[in-house]
Formats: C-alpha cells, sequence, structure tokens
C-alpha cells in the first residue's frame, strides 16, 4: 500500500462504514437512541427525585400518590442549615482536602520509583499495595479505636486524616505509576545529560503526562475519602464527625423529616456530584487505576 | 522535548558507578537512592494497614469483653471454636457472597448492555453519559438513606406513590402497597448497591469499546460477520479484560459495604453482612476478643479469594508492563 492512495483509502472505508452501521442495525437507530434516553433518564430518576423533594414542603413530601407538581420551597434546606452542617462539612473537607494533598506527596515519589527508574521487583511492590486493598478495613477497627483511646485521637480530624491517607495511597500509587509509566524515559535521560535542570526536565517532559494523572488520582481519593462512613462514624463523635455521620442524624422517629433529609442528603452529594461531572474523563481514568487512559 | 536531537545512548547517571569508590558500595548506594522515593509510601502502609491486623490477631486469642475488664485473659482458640459453630456468623459470610455476587455480576451485566447502547453517536450522547453517572456520585449513605426512606418506604415512598398513581389512572382505588423492605430486605439492599455500581462498571465497559480498533470490526463485517459474532468473537475478548477490572474492582468495594446494610435494614431481616456483624460485636456486643477472631477469618478468607482475583489483574498488568 503506498503512502499516497492511504488517505483516499481511509475516506472511503470511513463513509462505507456508516453506511454498513445504518443497514445493519436491526432495530433501527432511532429506537435504540430512545432506548439509551430511558435508562439513562431510569438511573438519573432518584437523584432528580431526591432534588424535587428536598424543594417541598415536609407535607408535600409525605404524600401517597407524589406531589410532583407541589410548589417549591427552601425549608428543606433551612432545616438543614439550621441543624449547623459547618462543623461537619468543614470535617469533611478537611479529612478529604489533606488526607488527598498528603497522599499526592507520598504517591508520586513512589510512582517514579515503581516506573520511571524502577526498584529491583518493583512488581511485587506494586502487588502488596494492590493486595492492602483487600484486606477488611473492619478487621483492623477494633486495634485502630484501641489506639485512639490510648493517644487521645478518638474524635480527632487528623485521625482520619491519618487513615484516609492509608486508606487511599495504595489506589494512588497504582494510578500514578500507570500515569508516570508513560513518560518518554529516552527523552528523560536526553534532557538531563543536555544539562537541563530538574525543575526544567520536570516541567517540560513529566509534567504533560503526570498533570492528568495528578488530577485524576486527586478526584478519585478526594471521593472517597468525602464519603467514608465506617471509620467516621466508629471514631469520631461530636467534634470531628463528617457529613456523611452528620446525614444520618437527620432521621427521626416521629414527624416528617424526608424534605430535610432529601435536602441534606443533596447538599452533601453537591461537590461530589459537581466535581464528578465536571471531570468526567478522570472519573474513568481513575477508577480504573489508570488501565483506561 | 527539550533536545530532540541528542541520543539516549549514553547510560544514564544512575548506571554509572560515580569514580574513585569502590564498585560494590557505590551500587548499593544507587540502589538506596533508587529506593528512597518508594520508601515513605511503602513504611506508611506497612504501619498502618499491616499493625492493627498484627494487634488483631493478638487480641484474638484472648478472652477479653470491655464491659468486664477483670476477666481479660488468654482465651487459646475458643473463640475460633465460636466463629466456625457461630449460626449468625455463618449466615453472615453466606449474606456476604450472594450480596456482593449479586450486584457485582447484575451490575456488570447492565453496565455492558448499557455501555453498547452509548457506544454510537446519537442525539444528547453526553447527556445520557452525564445521567447515568449521577447514582455513582451520590454519597453512599446519602443513597442508602435515599432508597430506605424516599423510594422504599411502604406510606410515602415514590414506589408505593407510583403505584397509586398508575392504578388510578386506570380508575383503581386498590393499589398493591408492599412493604419492600421486608418482602424483599436483600433485594432492596441488592437493587440500591446495583444502582450505583451499574454505572461504574458502564464507565470502564464504556471505555474499553471506545479503545476498540474499529477497522478489525470493519473487515469482520466485509467477510460477513453478523452483528451476534463480531459481539462474539471480537467485541467481547477484546472487553474481557476491562470486565475483568470492573468485576474486581466492584468486588473489593462491595465485599466491604457497610453504609447500605447499616442504613436500609441495620442488618435485621437475615442481611446482616460481615462488615455489619463483626462492627455490632465489637461496637454493641462490646465482644472484643470474638469480633477480632472473625476478623482474622474475614481477612483469611479474603486473602484466598484475593490470590485468584490477584492473578487476573496480574496477566492484564503483564500485558500492560510488555507493550
Amino acid at each position: 500500500m503506498s503512502t499516497a492512495t492511504a488517505p483516499v483509502r481511509t475516506a472511503h472505508v470511513a463513509t462505507t462504514r456508516r453506511e454498513r452501521k445504518a443497514r445493519s442495525m436491526q432495530p433501527p437507530k432511532p429506537l435504540l437512541s430512545l432506548l439509551a434516553w430511558i435508562v439513562g433518564f431510569l438511573f438519573v430518576a432518584p437523584v432528580l427525585w431526591m432534588v424535587l423533594t428536598s424543594l417541598h414542603s415536609e407535607t408535600d413530601a409525605a404524600t401517597n400518590p407524589p406531589s410532583i407538581a407541589a410548589g417549591l420551597t427552601l425549608d428543606g434546606y433551612r432545616s438543614f442549615l439550621s441543624a449547623g452542617p459547618e462543623a461537619p462539612l468543614l470535617n469533611s473537607l478537611m479529612a478529604s482536602v489533606v488526607s488527598t494533598l498528603i497522599v499526592l506527596c507520598l504517591a508520586i515519589p513512589a510512582a517514579y520509583a515503581l516506573s520511571i527508574r524502577p526498584v529491583e521487583k518493583w512488581t511485587d511492590v506494586m502487588f502488596f499495595f494492590l493486595s492492602t486493598k483487600f484486606l477488611p478495613i473492619v478487621a483492623g477497627l477494633l486495634p485502630l479505636y484501641l489506639f485512639a483511646q490510648k493517644t487521645g485521637l478518638l474524635d480527632n480530624i487528623w485521625l482520619l486524616v491519618l487513615l484516609y491517607t492509608s486508606m487511599n495511597l495504595p489506589i494512588a500509587v497504582w494510578m500514578m505509576r500507570s500515569f508516570l509509566a508513560e513518560v518518554p524515559v529516552d527523552i528523560l535521560e536526553a534532557a538531563s545529560i543536555d544539562g537541563a535542570g530538574l525543575l526544567r526536565t520536570l516541567v517540560t517532559v513529566v509534567a504533560p503526562v503526570a498533570m492528568p494523572g495528578i488530577a485524576a488520582t486527586s478526584l478519585i481519593c478526594f471521593i472517597f475519602s468525602w464519603n467514608e462512613l465506617l471509620l467516621a462514624r466508629t471514631l469520631t463523635a461530636t467534634i470531628a464527625g463528617t457529613s456523611p455521620v452528620f446525614l444520618t442524624s437527620f432521621v427521626t422517629s416521629q414527624g416528617l423529616f424526608l424534605a430535610q433529609l432529601c435536602a441534606a442528603a443533596t447538599a452533601v452529594s453537591l461537590p461530589v456530584l459537581v466535581a464528578g461531572f465536571a471531570a468526567q474523563d478522570k472519573l474513568v481514568q481513575g477508577l480504573s487505576l489508570g488501565a483506561v487512559k | 522535548m527539550s533536545s530532540p536531537g541528542s541520543t539516549a545512548l549514553t547510560p544514564t547517571p544512575a548506571e554509572t558507578p560515580p569514580p574513585g569508590r569502590p564498585a560494590g558500595s557505590a551500587r548499593k548506594a544507587a540502589d538506596w537512592a533508587r529506593r528512597a522515593p518508594l520508601m515513605p509510601a511503602l513504611l506508611f502502609t506497612i504501619v498502618v494497614t499491616q499493625l492493627p491486623f498484627v494487634v488483631t490477631i493478638v487480641i484474638s486469642f484472648l478472652d477479653w469483653n470491655s464491659l468486664r475488664p477483670d476477666r481479660r485473659g488468654f482465651a487459646g482458640i475458643s473463640n475460633y471454636v465460636e466463629v466456625f459453630t457461630d449460626a449468625n456468623l455463618r449466615a453472615s459470610v453466606w449474606n456476604t457472597l450472594v450480596i456482593t455476587v449479586t450486584v457485582v455480576l447484575v451490575s456488570l451485566v447492565l453496565g455492558l448492555l448499557i455501555a453498547l447502547l452509548l457506544d454510537r453517536k446519537f442525539f444528547g450522547r453526553g447527556a445520557v453519559r452525564t445521567m447515568m453517572i449521577a447514582p455513582f456520585l451520590v454519597v453512599p449513605i446519602a443513597a442508602a438513606l435515599l432508597w430506605k426512606h424516599a423510594l422504599f418506604n411502604p406510606s410515602y415512598g415514590l414506589f408505593n406513590g407510583l403505584l397509586t398513581s398508575i392504578w388510578r389512572l386506570f380508575g383503581s382505588d386498590n393499589p398493591p402497597q408492599p412493604d419492600w423492605l421486608s418482602e424483599g430486605p436483600k433485594l432492596a439492599i441488592e437493587a440500591a448497591l446495583i444502582w450505583q455500581w451499574t454505572p461504574f462498571m458502564m464507565l470502564i465497559i464504556l471505555a474499553g469499546l471506545q479503545s476498540k480498533p474499529g477497522d478489525v470490526v470493519e473487515a469482520a463485517r466485509m467477510d460477513g460477520a453478523n452483528a451476534w459474532q463480531i459481539f462474539r468473537y471480537q467485541t467481547f475478548p477484546h472487553l474481557r479484560q476491562y470486565l475483568e477490572l470492573g468485576g474486581l474492582l466492584g468486588s473489593i468495594y462491595i465485599v466491604q459495604n457497610f453504609d447500605a446494610v447499616f442504613t436500609i435494614t441495620s442488618g435485621g431481616l437475615g442481611t446482616a453482612n460481615l462488615p455489619y456483624t463483626i462492627y455490632q460485636t465489637f461496637f454493641s456486643a462490646h465482644e472484643y476478643g470474638l469480633a477480632s477472631a472473625m476478623g482474622i477469618v474475614v481477612v483469611i478468607g479474603t486473602i484466598i479469594i484475593a490470590t485468584f482475583a490477584l492473578r487476573v489483574v496480574s496477566s492484564m498488568f503483564k500485558e500492560e508492563v510488555s507493550r
């Protein structure tokens, strides 16, 4: 195949592919598109219902059949705000952001030593990191609790920062390694021989490959820390309680609470929803530990 | 890209022993220089994740109920005997397996079907993908509370509300109003988890589908292969590693699920899984020794399963390394 004819040929294939796809589709395309829309709607419906209920009054929220067209009010959010969400939200923010930063500081050098300039037996190290994710957190819970009790770290947000760091570090090492493995090593070496400073090498060679990886890693670590309930529930109480723990307090045995519960659930989920929607591709990269790029 | 003209043939500084020192110690120093960036992360992980398990092993051989601190003593293997003869614990092992396998398999199949639906150009594809991702981005405890109170509640939940609306539409005032949680407690938990995890599987499978070379499919189609044959012999083998990856990561998280069981049924109605049972033994029954023995049994079980699972990853991983 000569190079001159290649572009023509691909163009030809592209058109026939489209035609053939259209012909071979059974059932016809519009039906499948409609089905995709319906499935998408079914999956998002509970989320929409949560948001809609959060904007209803308590009485409208608890009707059967549902009052979809009832008037909207911010009462649910007022109840949420008056329940004192500032401390739990700040605790969650602190635990998620600080632990994510520490994870990055530990994971990036580790990933460097596992990809760009690998240590001997680096695959074993990788599997050690992954194997720690198989150990159920709950089996280490009692020693952690006793340790916190002894050291006075019970109900202290720094304990959660520490534990979330260890929870996310293995994932981050896997992700960052898979990104740093894409750094062109010859160029890296060439740059250092040419006398390019470390900083310049980092900026021109490593950063373009590593930055998307760092973004994806941060997103995933942030989400997992923000969502965590078991450790937070066990090891914190009134001072260091995080948003997930706070959410459970909205369920009462008497009276109507559905609208304010939905308002709280929406408010607590909002940071994750916004970050996840804004960075959908980073989400996929992160969730697959960097295997999907 | 600072110096495209230079060659990469010169050995790197790390591989050349610095002159004027014996080669052995220089090599050792170079080895440690290589290991140095890895050490903080490795040591941190060992201390924070492995040490607690060592302590758990010790406690598992103690007779220790925190409500009776004076009776603390060595218990031998009696905690382990209790673990294996305890019907509740056997039930929670079974529940953990059933919930994990059901949720992972159903999410994988649904995720695959939806990914196939979305792997075509159509109006609003980006919007549908965004809608599909939403369930995964709701904080898990919020999702569990939402399903329990806003959807499953027998008197004002959305499900029974919709049943009322539909029956009224056909002029009936006597709609079925099932109590979802007591009639199918395990199914209720599984439904909520499947709703959250299908988007996860879909995202990974969709990424796999989009990385598939289109010209091979084209060639097969020209050779007269039909849609099913193309899926069976080309798409599916290509997707296999993505399905395995989704299954593995999903299992890691669903085996440990606490939020849904804790919220939706509080472990009642025969739905308690291992994390919930161990949590209860610690913090309600205060049986520290017994709970630790349970924890160790779970860890051993997980290691056995993980050894098989890791083989899956390792085959993928080798493929990537050899690339």
